[in-house]
């Protein structure tokens, strides 16, 4: 087993006049290729987690390796460039430019990556959107696809750089069922097949029932894995 | 990175496309005003210089020194406590000595051509009637190389004194006080009472009344005999091909034959220090306007930064680093300052266009004239120049803020 992300004491506190602690004490190891599930009741610091793992926070104390290195102490620029080259994000909401196609979405990592001739991003970003099952949907903008199409197209776009980590806040918070479980199956082929691991916070235990493991927040704090399964058998009641 | 930051702020402004174009307007007036302005204020201020460059001497020589000329005793003992006290001047005969070899060290220099000049007062009597004028004791063919007096003549010329030597050439404003016209005699009376008759053989009319109404062209020789200042010149002309190097040349001929030079632009200091104010006063008033007309530009960008925080954050979030996003809104600036320049470009020479058809009649003037208009390019370049760089800080404002986003404050708050 490949230990892909891992952190260490990982706690994250707010300063304010009344300290506000978000994260506390995050011992994690995430594998390559496991699609991973975090849940907890609203407020117990899921996305804070999340954002912490996607390097768009910074930690008040401890660590975080991606792929063997350790990002204490790394600048703004040099983490823009970890997420943009190890990194994908898939929101509650699809967050896509509104402006800009279905494709043009897609090819936004792409094309600031500037790895890709224009061509191959193009032919890169067609096969992710047909891979997601909107081939017929390239030149749509977002406000004439569905809340499960656009979501799809985030996806295709947290995909289109190949991260070695997929992260997932609430995704299929605004979905209905069926467009939840596509979502599931594509998250299970994607951690499986592909190799890309999945970290999705999530408020809906069917959707955790596909993940390889479930982790539990509660008030900021991991909660041990026998505690973690009473608490997702109690959600699921 | 620069194509996709350029697409993506190029949707930004499509987006909010009434703000956009109301911004744009605002720097397309600008600078078509500020051209059109600029073109009319250069354009009067080169008229007018010119007119002062080619109606008067480019260097003038007087028969007169800078500098008290320092006592011999200084000159002997550079070194010693000398104090001289009481010194009764010696009375001089004015007027510059040796004329003709200085004259001829003057025309050795290039590119300049220069003429001898008596000038002296005489009264003027035709009819009982007297009036007073200003003489100018002149060699025709080298004054028409230093002057443009012939151009202004409306009748006979300089050249026909050379054949006249009683000829005396006056201005159309004095002409009509007395009511003559070509061929009569005038008496000419100068200050040390010498009284000649002489016939008109030209007249000019140069539009400056002051001009036309007190002075008067003889020859130089006769202008001698008049005044009693035999073989003796006190002005000398000198016209140069570049006119802008008259404060050189007049520094280098004072330092060759000592006499006061003074370059066109010594003796106009006030006129241009006059010109001077108004251009500062144009070029505040219409760096005003651009200000004005940046405001725009900061408020179509300051829209489009709240509205599109989420897609900042998304792509912060995807990786786009601060720089990204500050390159994105100053393109936005930029594209609004260099479309609103070069449509206010076009729009500034259409107006020209109209200005320079715009005919003015003066009520002492029979010919209508056009407005004076400058069309160099300099101004389109300061112009444009200034557009953007108004641009690009009312845009750097609002594009510091929306780089300084944090992605997290965003995400959280959506979620």
């Amino acid at each position: 087993m490949t230990v892909i992300l891992r952190t260490e004491a990982l706690t994250r506190v707010l300063a304010g006049v009344i300290p506000v602690t978000l994260v506390e004490g995050i011992d994690l190891e995430i594998a390559r290729g496991e699609f991973v599930a975090i849940m907890g009741p609203s407020g117990s610091g899921k996305s804070s987690l999340l954002y912490l793992l996607g390097l768009l926070d910074v930690p008040t104390a401890g660590k975080i390796w991606l792929n063997g290195s350790d990002t204490a102490g790394l600048g703004e620029d040099a983490l823009a460039n970890i997420r943009l080259k190890e990194l994908g994000f898939v929101f509650q909401f699809h967050f896509l430019l509104a402006e800009f196609t279905a494709l043009d979405n897609v090819l936004l990592p792409i094309r600031r990556l500037g790895a890709l001739s224009a061509r191959e991003a193009r032919a890169k970003g067609l096969q992710l959107l047909d891979s997601v099952g909107l081939a017929d949907h390239v030149n749509k903008y977002p406000s004439q696809l569905s809340g499960g199409q656009r979501q799809r197209v985030a996806i295709a776009r947290a995909l289109s750089n190949d991260p070695l980590i997929l992260l997932a806040d609430e995704p299929t918070g605004a979905l209905d069922t069926r467009a939840s479980g596509s979502l599931r199956d594509n998250f299970q082929v994607l951690a499986h097949s592909k190799q890309c691991s999945v970290v999705a916070v999530t408020h809906d235990p069917s959707f955790a029932k596909a993940a390889d493991r479930i982790l539990f927040l509660v008030d900021g704090k991991l909660q041990p894995p026998d505690r973690a399964a009473e608490l997702f058998d109690m959600s699921v009641r | 990175m620069m194509r996709l930051a350029f697409t993506i702020a190029l949707s930004h402004l499509l987006s909010r496309r009434r703000q956009t174009l109301v911004s744009l307007l605002g720097v397309t007036l600008g600078v078509a005003f500020f051209l059109a302005v600029s073109s009319l204020m250069q354009g009067s201020d080169n008229d007018f210089i010119k007119r002062l460059v080619d109606n008067s001497p480019h260097v003038t020589v007087y028969d007169e020194f800078r500098q008290v000329r320092p006592q011999p005793a200084l000159l002997f003992f550079p070194d010693a406590a000398v104090d001289i006290r009481s010194v009764k001047p010696r009375t001089e005969v004015r007027g510059i000595r040796q004329y003709k070899e200085k004259l001829a060290l003057i025309a050795d220099f290039p590119r300049v051509r220069v003429a001898p000049v008596l000038v002296g007062q005489a009264i003027v009597t035709f009819a009982g009637k007297d009036l007073g004028a200003t003489i100018n004791g002149v060699v025709p063919d080298l004054m028409t190389k230093v002057s443009t007096i012939e151009e202004h003549f409306v009748a006979g010329s300089l050249e026909t004194l050379a054949s006249n030597p009683n000829g005396i050439v006056i201005g159309t404003g004095l002409a009509d006080k007395f009511g003559v016209r070509m061929g009569k005699n005038l008496t000419v009376t100068s200050p040390v009472g010498v009284v000649r008759t002489m016939k008109i053989v030209g007249l000019f009319r140069t539009g400056t009344a002051a001009y036309d109404d007190g002075q008067a062209f003889m020859l130089l020789k006769r202008g001698q005999d008049l005044l009693n200042r035999p073989n003796v010149a006190n002005r000398l002309i000198l016209k140069l091909e570049d006119p802008d190097l008259s404060p050189s040349v007049a520094s280098a001929v004072e330092a060759a034959i000592g006499y006061k030079s003074q370059s066109w632009q010594e003796a106009s200091q006030d006129l241009m220090s006059l010109l001077k104010v108004r251009r500062i006063m144009m070029y505040s008033v219409v760096a005003a306007i651009l200000i004005v007309a940046s405001f725009g530009i900061y408020n179509v960008i300051s829209t489009v930064v709240l509205e599109k925080t989420r897609d900042i954050a998304i792509m912060k979030s995807i990786g786009f680093h601060a720089r990204d996003v500050l390159a994105i809104f100053l393109i936005e600036g930029a594209t609004v300052g260099l479309a609103g320049s070069l449509l206010g470009t076009g729009l500034g020479f259409a107006m020209m266009l109209g200005l320079s058809r715009v005919e003015i009649k003066s009520p002492f003037n029979t010919e209508p004239t056009a407005l004076p208009l400058d069309w160099g390019l300099f101004p389109v370049a300061l112009g444009i120049g200034f557009a953007m760089a108004s641009s690009l800080v009312a845009a750097f404002l609002p594009a510091r803020k929306g780089a300084s986003v944090h992605p997290v404050d965003i995400l959280r708050g959506a979620a």
